[in-house]
């Protein structure tokens, strides 16, 4: 098993190379970059802060991004930044009241709610700048441009294989962090993790900043890549339960859960609309819908806690079988 | 006083009816069986398609049709509560909002595979009242006292009959009302059966105003959870003035900004209230 890793990794230094038709590599660079989304909000969402809003991160990370690069040519190298700090300082401006009064489940996930939709209704209001529900698209430049953060397919997926590595490499930090150990406690009973000296609004923000910057990095490189951004696709509620969906689909307590929820969601998407064409438009969604509604009641684990499980068990046995013979 | 704003506020005041009758609903399925049905907007989509289908291609008289998608969106309800809430009911709440978030996307898609998306209407045009200089539509008149008969009718339900006084009981706590023999199974079907029939009675309203689209319910889902939970948690009261405090909000910012301005200004009041005052402006200190 720990010699197949490798292989993995040098697995994935391939599809540029692959003779597979420029579809298939955008599949799989949409792939990597919600990938990384996905597994930006687990950083938070498996000690359950369930954000609905993170639909908001998105939004102001793609958006600051593409507006200073429309209205005033500055860089994404600086927008991107600057996106990402409107985003956490957004972030801290709802956490540290939802953390200092104790809103959780219920009420956490409906704050987070309304703040994605203020976010989304906000663009849509601002229309002379934004372009409102029609969406924008960043000014082109011809590819390869560094300065414009505006590349072909082939540099792209590198682009999205490294943030999606970064990605995986934060979450692992998070995994085993002192954090990880606060926040399960805090997760448990937060007033006894408060008693045995937790500084739970603290540790709090730290996941949600965390989670909250890298969600804004992760919009605004997808409104790079697609070169066109919308309200209703990049912020708002559908967005935001996608986001959820797909992390907990694929398993939000594994490393790599909420990847195979983004192989999962976006391929059956892509499949089930070359299968049905255009003739029957809602039918893909459809049958994620039922998916999902079937995944939260019997694998709220999902898919990669699932295989986890199992693979733990099988281990176990097989300790004990050698003991007990 | 400017004319407009005059008449602005006064839809305002005929949109909080409806928009009361929903959060009561919803607020009866939050308060009784502690599930945020993240979909009940979506339930209300139903019951117009369902009121849009019968009268257009079965000629179906409104009214009928009203009663029928009533009963129908009430079954619904019920199906909501025995297919997704009851086999997860032991599991963590967040779990519940999630699957009845799978059921948005289910219903949302499921409307655009039958209907499309295009806007459909009933095609019928209710005449508009003028009093004094103010123009009102009779449509909304009637939604908004339809509206105040279905609030009243429950709340004399949930105060008379020996289920509805054990609704209430159940609200306020479920381990002990399990010791005094009441079968906490049937009341959470006919809650959610209540919560559905309000969902179609609003879904009767709503389809006289309204074109009916299969993302409607996003227009009104985010707002009725907002209603609920600032008028607090099981008072009916709270949630029928939030209601006409949210109209409000939303009928006059709309009418000096834009009405997108004046949701961002009704969405932030809501998470400015959730800190100030969670229980809700007339819920009690739980």
């Amino acid at each position: 098993m720990k010699a197949g890793w490798p292989l993995l990794g040098a697995a994935l230094l391939l599809p540029p190379f692959l003779p597979i038709s420029d579809y298939t590599l955008h599949i799989i660079i949409l792939v990597l970059l919600w990938a990384f989304v996905y597994t930006s909000w687990t950083i938070m969402g498996r000690f359950g802060l369930v954000s609905l809003g993170h639909g908001a991160f998105l939004g102001l990370g793609t958006y600051v991004t593409a507006l200073l690069w429309n209205h005033y040519g500055l860089t994404p190298w600086a927008g991107i930044p600057l996106g990402v700090v409107v985003a956490v300082a957004v972030a801290l401006v709802i956490g540290y009241p939802c953390s200092r009064l104790k809103v959780v489940g219920h009420y956490f996930a409906l704050v987070t709610l309304a703040l994605t939709e203020v976010v989304r209704l906000s663009i849509v209001a601002w229309r002379d700048v934004t372009g409102g529900s029609l969406g924008m698209t960043p000014n082109a430049v011809p590819p390869e441009s560094i300065v414009a953060l505006q590349f072909t397919k082939f540099t792209w997926y590198w682009v999205a294989l490294g943030v999606w590595a970064l990605g995986l490499v934060v979450w692992h930090r998070v995994d085993r962090s002192m954090t990880r150990s606060a926040m399960d406690a805090i997760a448990d009973d937060e007033t006894a993790a408060a008693a045995v000296g937790i500084n739970v609004t603290l540790q709090k923000l730290l996941v949600t900043t965390v989670s909250a910057a890298l969600t804004a990095f992760g919009g605004a490189l997808i409104g790079q890549y697609q070169m066109y951004i919308n309200p209703d696709t990049m912020a708002g509620v559908g967005v935001s339960l996608q986001i959820v969906f797909a992390a907990i689909s694929g398993g939000m307590y594994v490393i790599l859960g909420p990847t195979v929820g983004a192989i999962l969601t976006i391929v059956l998407q892509e499949f089930l609309r070359v299968l049905f064409g255009t003739r029957c438009i809602g039918a893909a969604a459809t049958i994620y819908g039922i998916m999902l509604i079937v995944f939260i009641i019997f694998m709220p684990a999902g898919i990669c806690g699932v295989i986890v499980a199992r693979m733990r068990k099988r281990r176990a046995v097989a300790a004990a079988a050698p003991a007990a013979g | 006083m400017d004319i407009f704003l005059v008449e602005a506020i006064v839809n305002g005041l005929l949109l909080g009816g409806v928009l009361a009758l929903l959060a009561l609903g919803l607020n009866l399925i939050f308060g009784v069986i502690d599930v945020v049905w993240i979909a009940y907007a979506e339930l209300v989509m139903c019951g117009m398609y369902a009121i849009y289908w019968l009268h257009t291609y079965y000629g179906v008289p409104l009214p009928a049709a009203a009663v029928i998608a009533v009963l129908f969106v009430a079954l619904l309800g019920v199906l909501v509560h025995k297919l997704i809430i009851a086999p997860i009911l032991g599991s963590a709440p967040i779990n519940q909002l999630l699957a009845t978030g799978g059921l948005l996307f289910f219903l949302q898609s499921f409307a655009t595979l039958l209907f499309g998306a295009d806007f459909r209407n009933v095609g019928l045009r209710l005449p508009i009242i003028e009093v004094g200089e103010i123009f009102v539509s009779f449509a909304r008149l009637l939604a908004f006292g339809v509206a105040l008969v279905g609030m009243v009718g429950l709340w004399l339900f949930l105060k008379r009959t020996y289920i509805g006084i054990a609704i209430r009981a159940i609200a306020q706590d479920r381990e002990v009302m399990i010791l005094m023999g009441v079968d906490p199974q049937r009341v959470y079907l006919v809650t959610s059966a209540i919560g559905g029939g309000l969902a179609g009675l609003a879904a009767a309203l709503l389809v006289l105003q309204y074109d009916v689209h299969p993302s409607i319910g996003l227009s009104f889902g985010p707002i009725t959870f907002m209603i609920c939970v600032l008028g607090g948690l099981g008072s009916m009261i709270g949630g029928f003035v939030a209601a006409f405090i949210m109209s409000q909000i939303i009928a006059i910012g709309g009418f000096y900004t834009s009405i997108e301005l004046s949701y961002v200004l009704a969405f932030l009041l809501f998470i400015v209230m959730i800190f100030v005052r969670p229980q809700g402006i007339f819920g009690g200190r739980s």
